[in-house]
């Protein structure tokens, strides 16, 4: 156990934290976004607004402005600087997703680019010479929900579910100036309740030890889905001049918390949560992804999902011995388990038995003295019987003799008398 | 004397031929009539708010103690409900027929069947009633003259399901597509759209009401054609009233202004309410009687070769 000491001077690897950032700020960072949605929740206006460039502009328009029969997967790379500070921003764009009259499965292709990311990555990992590992998974997906006023769709669910255990997935009420704050209020919470009832794990901000921190992301929590209006036209407004729009009844603007919660998703997207979101798509998702893949892949090297990617070719030399070790010591394990198992329950059965038997001579035990004293008693009756016979016999023969000398005295006293009378008259 | 001819003859003294229009107008008031509206669209577009607002009074199922958090349904239903309105001594018995459950689910191949069979089912009735040999007065008239779809506002085009739809009953019912939950979309970003719908439906060869073909005069035509320049109409429905400059109005209050339902200037539900039952609700029952039921009848006779009147409380499809 590490006990903490104080230090007696200046030693300086407080300045560790500088030195990593001046190495990350030269590297350059890397941030993969999805959006998935139907067509014309305004996600390509959305991007452009988080990022203030024009991913999608008119001479390139974005894909939602072709007619898209199938679902396809389109990412574009965009390099922003800021502050010396470089970021390759990758925005995967889903066109088509929805837009069908038949969706079903019209997640597969998402599922299927996530995944192709995740394994370019293991594959990279697994190789030799790692110098350089781009990193292309998706860090997060916003996922866009239309603002219907009354809850998920069934499409919504389905997609939700089958992502939430793949990649950061963020819902997002889109175009929410449809919505009055009220009916804003209503859907939010519907909403909600709607992902806890499907048990949706979305993505959860965590908690921070610093208490202002803590004050900040449970605002954000409390706002969730956090409901966005984008836009790129900036508007003169009390002379200041916002991004918004423009309706006959007023001006909906993009930047003011009370109109709509941008600000919060780009605070939490780009100045808070970023690296977050990157630390939780490497520990967990990408995670799952890998055990899963590789626990897939069987001792003979034999691939049993249906990629057979490169993991199994390049890679089944060197893996193969650690593999089938695993594999070893787990159906080892799995069989030691089994076999303590039967010995438990052995020396249970026997345990039971003997209590049983123990139990069974007890019982003939008592049953015995039971018999035992009965006898006795019936002895000791039969004898008190036999005790009172005598007794009676003597008393009878008693009795017969206080008859016999009573009679005796009685004869007696009568030839007494006849001698009396006889000697009288002598 | 004034010989019948084709032309018209000048009359020689006022007969009161145009009293007819007054009795009809009292026989109309005493009869009341009724008037059957669908609405189709997904959940969430403000169909029942629509509703509400168009007729005044809470008509919509919405108003039955139905909550906001009442699940989707999983299969389409068809819910109709019947009021009887009234209004400067003329009585409307209005029937809003619902459809909930419609493009909801994730796969939604054949959603508009459900309501093909309804529509088809109440020209069965009124055609089994017509067909009978004891006739009764007034057949009553379950047919539904006037569907109204609710487009989505995407401000991109029309969703495949929309236009699989209003193809497949633009033939059997009168469409009037609208574009729902308008005040999503400035004005340029509604103008932009309303223009790709109508190419769109252009190209789907789809009609909808008013229909070009059934246009009976150049006046008709004219007001027609300045109707179809609107459409598809961009609406905004509520039911809750706000205080704008004085006066109280229907509305949509948001934090940067509110939304007035009957201001030309921010939606066109104005003009859709007075399309529907101010110049066309007795156009739209006599194109459902004369044209839509016309076409059932007459499939309907072709086929089996014909129809033999039958009396009442026979209802075996068979004999048809």
């Amino acid at each position: 156990m590490a006990t903490q000491r104080n230090l007696e001077g200046y030693v300086g690897f407080a300045n560790l934290p500088n030195q990593v950032y001046r190495k990350s700020v030269k590297r350059g960072f890397e941030f993969t976004l999805m959006v998935v949605g139907e067509s014309g929740l305004g996600k390509s206006t959305l991007i452009n607004s988080l990022f203030l460039t024009d991913l999608y502009s008119k001479d390139y328009p974005g894909p939602s402005q072709r007619i898209k029969k199938t679902v396809q997967v389109e990412q574009s790379k965009v390099l922003v600087k800021e502050g010396g500070v470089q970021l390759t921003l990758t925005i995967v764009d889903t066109p088509g997703f929805g837009d069908a009259v038949d969706n079903s499965n019209c997640w597969q292709p998402v599922i299927n680019y996530i995944d192709s990311k995740c394994e370019d990555f293991l594959n990279a990992e697994s190789r030799v010479n790692r110098r350089s590992m781009p990193d292309n998974r998706v860090h997060c997906c916003l996922y866009f929900i239309a603002p219907s006023g009354h809850g998920l769709k069934p499409l919504d669910i389905e997609f939700m579910k089958r992502l939430h255990d793949k990649v950061n997935v963020i819902p997002l009420i889109a175009k929410a100036d449809t919505l009055t704050p009220e009916e804003c209020q209503l859907f939010k919470k519907q909403i909600m309740k709607e992902i806890q009832e499907h048990k949706i794990k979305i993505y959860e901000f965590p908690d921070t030890e610093d208490a202002d921190d803590n004050k900040l992301v449970r605002k954000i929590k409390e706002k969730m889905p956090l409901a966005v209006v984008g836009s790129n036209v900036v508007i003169e407004v009390n002379g200041k001049k916002v991004r918004g729009r423009q309706y006959p009844w007023g001006v909906a603007e993009v930047e003011n918390g009370e109109h709509c919660d941008f600000t919060v998703l780009r605070n939490m997207l780009i100045r808070t949560h970023m690296q977050d979101l990157k630390d939780v798509t490497n520990n967990v998702h990408y995670e799952n992804y890998r055990s899963r893949k590789l626990a897939a892949v069987t001792c003979n090297g034999v691939d049993t999902t249906k990629s057979k990617g490169q993991l199994t070719r390049s890679a089944s030399v060197t893996k193969r011995s650690p593999l089938a070790q695993m594999e070893e010591e787990r159906r080892e394990h799995v069989m030691k388990m089994k076999k303590m198992e039967a010995e438990m329950e052995q020396v249970f059965e026997m345990k039971v038995k003997e209590k049983k038997q123990k139990l069974r001579d007890s019982e003939a035990e008592l049953e015995r003295r039971h018999e035992q004293m009965k006898r006795n008693l019936e002895a000791q009756y039969k004898e008190l019987e036999e005790k009172k016979r005598v007794h009676e016999d003597e008393k009878a023969n008693w009795e017969a003799q206080q008859r016999i000398l009573e009679q005796q005295k009685l004869d007696a006293s009568k030839t007494m008398e006849k001698n009396k009378k006889k000697g009288k008259i002598f | 004397l004034a010989k019948m001819s084709g032309g018209g003859s000048t009359l020689l003294g006022y007969i009161g031929i145009d009293t007819i229009i007054e009795q009809m107008r009292k026989k109309t008031m005493k009869a009341g009539f009724d008037f059957n509206i669908m609405v189709v669209g997904n959940s969430g577009l403000g169909k029942s708010t629509l509703v509400n607002t168009l007729f005044k009074s809470q008509v919509s199922r919405r108003s039955a103690g139905w909550a906001r958090d009442e699940k989707i349904p999983k299969t389409i239903e068809i819910k109709a409900v019947s009021h009887v309105l009234e209004e400067g001594g003329v009585k409307m018995k209005l029937t809003v027929v619902d459809t909930p459950g419609f493009g909801d689910q994730i796969n939604n191949d054949n959603c508009w069947e459900p309501i093909s069979k309804y529509i088809n089912e109440q020209y069965e009735k009124f055609l089994k009633e017509e067909v009978n040999i004891t006739r009764k007065k007034r057949i009553p008239d379950t047919r539904v003259h006037c569907c109204i779809y609710f487009i989505t506002p995407t401000g991109h085009s029309l969703r495949s399901l929309d236009i699989e739809f209003m193809k497949r009953l633009s033939h059997s019912v009168n469409i009037i597509p609208v574009i729902a939950k308008s005040d999503t979309m400035t004005i340029e970003e509604r103008l932009e759209f309303k223009q790709r719908v109508r190419k769109e439906l252009e190209m789907g060869g789809i009609e909808v009401y008013p229909q070009k073909e059934f246009d009976e005069d150049m006046e008709d035509k004219s007001d027609n054609d300045k109707i179809r320049e609107a459409m598809p109409f961009a609406v905004v429905g509520s039911d809750k009233e706000y205080q704008v400059n004085g006066k109280r109005v229907l509305g949509r209050k948001t934090a940067w202004g509110i939304v007035e339902v009957e201001n030309p200037n921010h939606c066109e539900f104005a003009q859709l309410r007075d399309f529907l039952i101010r110049s066309h609700l007795q156009d739209l029952k006599e194109v459902t009687h004369n044209i839509h039921y016309e076409t059932y009848r007459a499939k309907r006779l072709n086929e089996n070769g014909g129809l033999h009147p039958i009396t009442c409380n026979d209802t075996q499809e068979s004999n048809l």
